[in-house]
C-alpha cells in the first residue's frame, strides 16, 4: 500500500541537499496526503512571503519511521494523530513552544484546552478531529449497522465484502472495543480471545487497503469498509446508498495536530505556520476541503453549512463512547505486534 | 557471450592497460556507494539490537534471526519450536514468483520466436509495440489492472454481456490477479532477452535436423532451445527477481491479506512494528536465497558452455 509515502521518500531524499542549508522565508511541511488545499498554502505564501515546500506520508507510522531515518531536521513541522504526538514528546522529537509565542492561541475551543496527548498544548496546535468508523453500503445489506458485529462477525451477505484499513493501530483499536477489553491489555486470556476472534474475522475480509479505502466504496468491491468520517462524507457524494456507522461498543477518534519539530531549520516560519493556521477562516478552509472537525471556536461562520449536518461526524444518541487510539508499553506492544503479524501472516 | 568479447577486445586494450584501474574508478564508487555501502549496512543492522518504535540499539544480538526461525508462543514464554510463519511467507513469495516467471516464459518465448522469425524490417516494429506498454510507470499499470478486473470492471462486464457467464468471477484480491499482475508487470522483460538469442539461431540448424527426419518437437526441445537457453535462463532470473520483492501486485491485487516479503520488509520500517533489525535480517535472509538461485543458474549455464564447446 504505502506506494504515496514511498514516492515521498525518494523526494526527501532529492530535496534534503537543498533545505539543509536555513533560508530566511522558507517552510518545509510534511503532512498527510490529500488533506490540505493548495489554495490555502498559496493564500500563507502571499500573505507572509514563506516559501512552502511540501512532502506527504500516509501513516503516522511511516511518518516517524522516515523522521528517525534522517527526516530530523530536514521539516519544520509535521502533522501527527494524538498517540503519535506522545510518543514523538516521549522520543524527545519535538521543539517546545514558548508562552506568548503564538499570538492566535486563544483561538483553540474550550474543549480542547488541555488534551491529554500534549498537556497545555507545549508542543502542538489541534489541526483537525474525527473519527474512524467502517461504512456499509446499505443497498447490499439493509439491517442494523452500528455494530461492530460487522466487521468481525458480519452477516452471511456481507463476508468476503468487507475491506479493512492497513494499519495495525485503526484494526486492533476497534476490535478491543468489539471484546470490550482495553487496547493495552495485560490479561492474557483476553489476548488470546482478541487473537482468536481476529482469526475468525479474517476470513470474511476481502482486502487490507488504506490508500484507496474511499475508492472500494464507491466502486463496489467492497460492501463493508473501515473509513475515516470526512473521507466517508466524500464517498457518500459519490455513493448515496453508503452509510457511515456509529457502533453501540464505541468507535476510533482522533485529532490529528500540528508539532514544531526539534531542528527545525526555519522554526520562525513554522511559528508563523502554525499561528495561520489558528486564525479561524483558514482552519475552516482546511475542513470545508477535509470535511473533518477544526477544534477552534469561531470557526462557524466559514464553514461550509452543509458540515454542521454531516451524519458522518454527527453521532446518533446511540452511539457508543468516542476512544483515543492509546500507547502501549514496550512488552505489551510486543504481544499486539505479534497478534498483528498472525493476521497478516 | 562475455567470454568472445573480451578476447575480441584484448588487443586494443593493452593499450589501455595501464590507464585501465583508473578508468574503473567510477564504475567501482557507484558500485560501493549503491549497493555495497547499503547491504554492509543491513548486514551490520541485522545483528544489532532493536530500540521500541524504530531505530537500532549499537549492541549485537541474534534475536532478529531468532525471532525469524523460532517460535516462542503470544507472550514470548514458551519453550522455542521452529516458527513456520516466516517461512511461509516466503515460500508464498517464491511460489508465486516461481510461478509469474514460469508463465511468462510459457507466453514469452513463443512471442520472441514469433517476433525473431518476422523480416528483419518488421521485427524491431513488433519490439516496439512490446516496449510500448512499459513507457507508463508500473504503479499507474497496476491500478489500471485493479479496474479491469474488478467484479464489476471491463473484463467481467464483456463476459456478462457475451453471456458466457452468469455472475461476475471473483479475480480482484485473489492470487489469481496476483499471478496476472506479476506476469504482465514483467513479461517484456522475459521476451527481450529470449528474441535476442533466437535472432541470433541459425535457422539452418532446424532445416538440417527437419531433412534427417527430427519432428517439429523433436528439434525444439534438442536444437533449438538448448542453443537459446541463455536467453531463456536471463529472462527466468530477470522475471523471478523482481517478483520476489514485488509489493504492488500483492497489495493492490491481491488485497495485502498476507504478507509477501517485500510487505513483511516494509512494515519492519514503516509500520507499527518498527523492527529494523528484523527487517533487515528479512532482507539479508532474502538476499541469500536470490544469491544462491542465481549462483545455481549460473552453474547450469557453465556447464551448458561446457558441452557446447568440447
Amino acid at each position: 500500500m504505502h506506494i504515496f509515502a514511498k514516492t515521498a521518500a525518494a523526494a526527501v531524499a532529492l530535496t534534503l541537499g537543498a533545505t539543509s542549508v536555513s533560508a530566511e522565508g522558507k517552510i518545509v511541511i510534511y503532512h498527510w496526503f490529500e488533506y490540505i488545499p493548495q489554495e490555502l498554502l498559496d493564500k500563507f505564501t502571499s500573505e507572509t512571503g514563506i516559501e512552502v515546500t511540501m512532502d506527504t506520508y500516509d501513516s503516522n507510522e511511516a511518518m516517524l519511521a522516515s523522521l528517525k531515518a534522517g527526516g530530523m531536521g530536514t521539516y519544520d513541522v509535521a502533522v501527527p494523530g494524538d498517540y503519535m504526538v506522545s510518543i514523538m514528546i516521549g522520543e524527545g522529537m519535538l521543539d517546545e513552544i514558548g508562552d506568548g509565542e503564538l499570538k492566535n492561541k486563544g483561538n483553540i475551543a474550550p474543549e480542547w484546552a488541555d488534551p491529554s496527548f500534549d498537556p497545555g498544548w507545549k508542543h502542538s496546535i489541534p489541526y483537525q478531529w474525527g473519527s474512524t468508523s467502517f461504512m456499509v453500503d446499505t443497498a447490499v445489506y439493509d439491517g442494523d449497522i452500528d455494530t461492530t458485529d460487522i466487521l468481525f462477525n458480519p452477516p452471511a451477505e456481507l463476508s468476503g465484502k468487507i475491506n479493512m484499513l492497513d494499519s495495525q493501530g485503526e484494526v486492533l483499536a476497534m476490535a478491543a472495543l468489539h471484546l470490550g477489553i482495553p487496547q493495552c491489555s495485560a490479561d492474557r486470556e483476553q489476548l488470546k480471545a482478541l487473537n482468536d476472534m481476529l482469526q475468525n474475522a479474517k476470513a470474511h475480509w476481502a482486502s487490507f487497503n488504506s490508500d484507496t479505502a474511499k475508492e472500494v466504496l464507491v466502486s463496489g468491491d467492497a460492501a463493508v469498509g473501515q473509513i475515516y468520517d470526512g473521507f466517508g462524507a466524500k464517498a457518500r457524494a459519490e455513493r448515496g446508498s453508503l452509510k457511515y456507522a456509529f457502533p453501540t461498543q464505541g468507535y476510533v477518534a482522533w485529532m490529528d495536530n500540528v508539532v514544531l519539530l526539534k531542528d527545525a531549520p526555519n522554526r520562525d516560519s513554522a511559528i508563523a505556520f502554525m499561528d495561520f493556521l489558528l486564525m479561524p477562516e483558514n482552519i475552516a478552509a482546511v475542513s470545508n476541503y477535509a470535511r473533518y472537525g477544526s477544534g477552534l471556536s469561531g470557526v462557524g461562520e466559514y464553514l461550509d453549512p452543509e458540515l454542521a449536518t454531516l451524519p458522518e461526524s454527527n453521532p446518533p444518541a446511540t452511539a457508543g463512547p468516542a476512544v483515543f487510539i492509546e500507547v502501549c508499553d514496550e512488552a505489551t506492544q510486543a504481544v499486539y505486534d505479534q497478534i498483528w503479524t498472525n493476521v497478516k501472516k | 557471450m562475455a567470454g568472445a568479447a573480451a578476447t575480441g577486445g584484448s588487443a586494443r586494450s593493452n593499450t589501455y592497460a595501464s590507464a585501465r584501474n583508473w578508468l574503473l574508478l567510477p564504475s567501482w564508487a557507484v558500485l560501493c556507494i549503491f549497493v555495497l555501502a547499503p547491504v554492509a549496512m543491513m548486514l551490520v543492522y541485522s545483528f544489532l539490537t532493536k530500540e521500541f518504535r524504530g531505530g537500532v540499539i549499537w549492541e549485537f544480538t541474534l534475536a532478529a534471526y531468532d525471532q525469524f526461525f523460532f517460535d516462542r508462543g503470544l507472550f514470548g514464554d514458551e519453550p522455542a519450536r521452529i516458527d513456520w510463519t516466516y517461512i511461509l511467507i516466503f515460500w508464498r513469495s517464491i511460489w508465486q514468483a516461481g510461478l509469474a516467471t514460469l508463465l511468462a516464459l510459457l507466453i514469452g518465448f513463443p512471442t520472441a520466436y514469433f517476433i525473431a522469425t518476422r523480416p528483419a524490417r518488421t521485427r524491431t516494429v513488433w519490439v516496439f509495440l512490446i516496449t510500448i506498454p512499459y513507457w507508463v510507470n508500473l504503479l499507474i499499470r497496476t491500478v489500471s489492472m485493479k479496474f479491469l478486473l474488478r467484479d464489476q470492471g471491463p473484463l467481467n462486464d464483456f463476459l456478462l454481456a457475451t453471456g458466457l457467464i452468469d455472475d461476475p468471477i471473483r479475480i480482484i484480491n485473489t492470487n489469481a490477479a496476483v499471478q496476472i499482475g506479476l506476469f504482465y508487470s514483467y513479461l517484456p522483460f522475459m521476451v527481450l532477452p529470449i528474441y535476442a538469442s533466437v535472432e541470433r539461431y541459425n535457422f539452418a540448424l532446424s532445416e538440417a535436423a527437419a531433412d534427417l527426419y527430427a519432428s517439429k518437437w523433436t528439434t525444439l526441445r534438442r536444437i533449438v532451445i538448448p542453443s537459446v537457453r541463455p536467453g531463456i535462463i536471463a529472462g527466468c532470473i530477470l522475471v523471478f527477481v523482481p517478483s520476489l520483492g514485488a509489493f504492488l501486485a500483492p497489495d493492490l491485487l491481491g488485497g495485502a491479506k498476507n504478507f509477501m516479503i517485500g510487505s513483511l520488509i516494509e512494515e519492519q520500517f514503516k509500520g507499527n512494528a518498527g523492527n529494523w533489525p528484523f527487517g533487515a535480517a528479512a532482507s539479508m535472509i532474502l538476499l541469500t536465497l536470490v544469491l544462491v538461485i542465481l549462483m545455481f543458474l549460473a552453474r547450469q549455464q557453465a556447464r551448458a558452455d561446457r558441452e557446447a564447446t568440447p
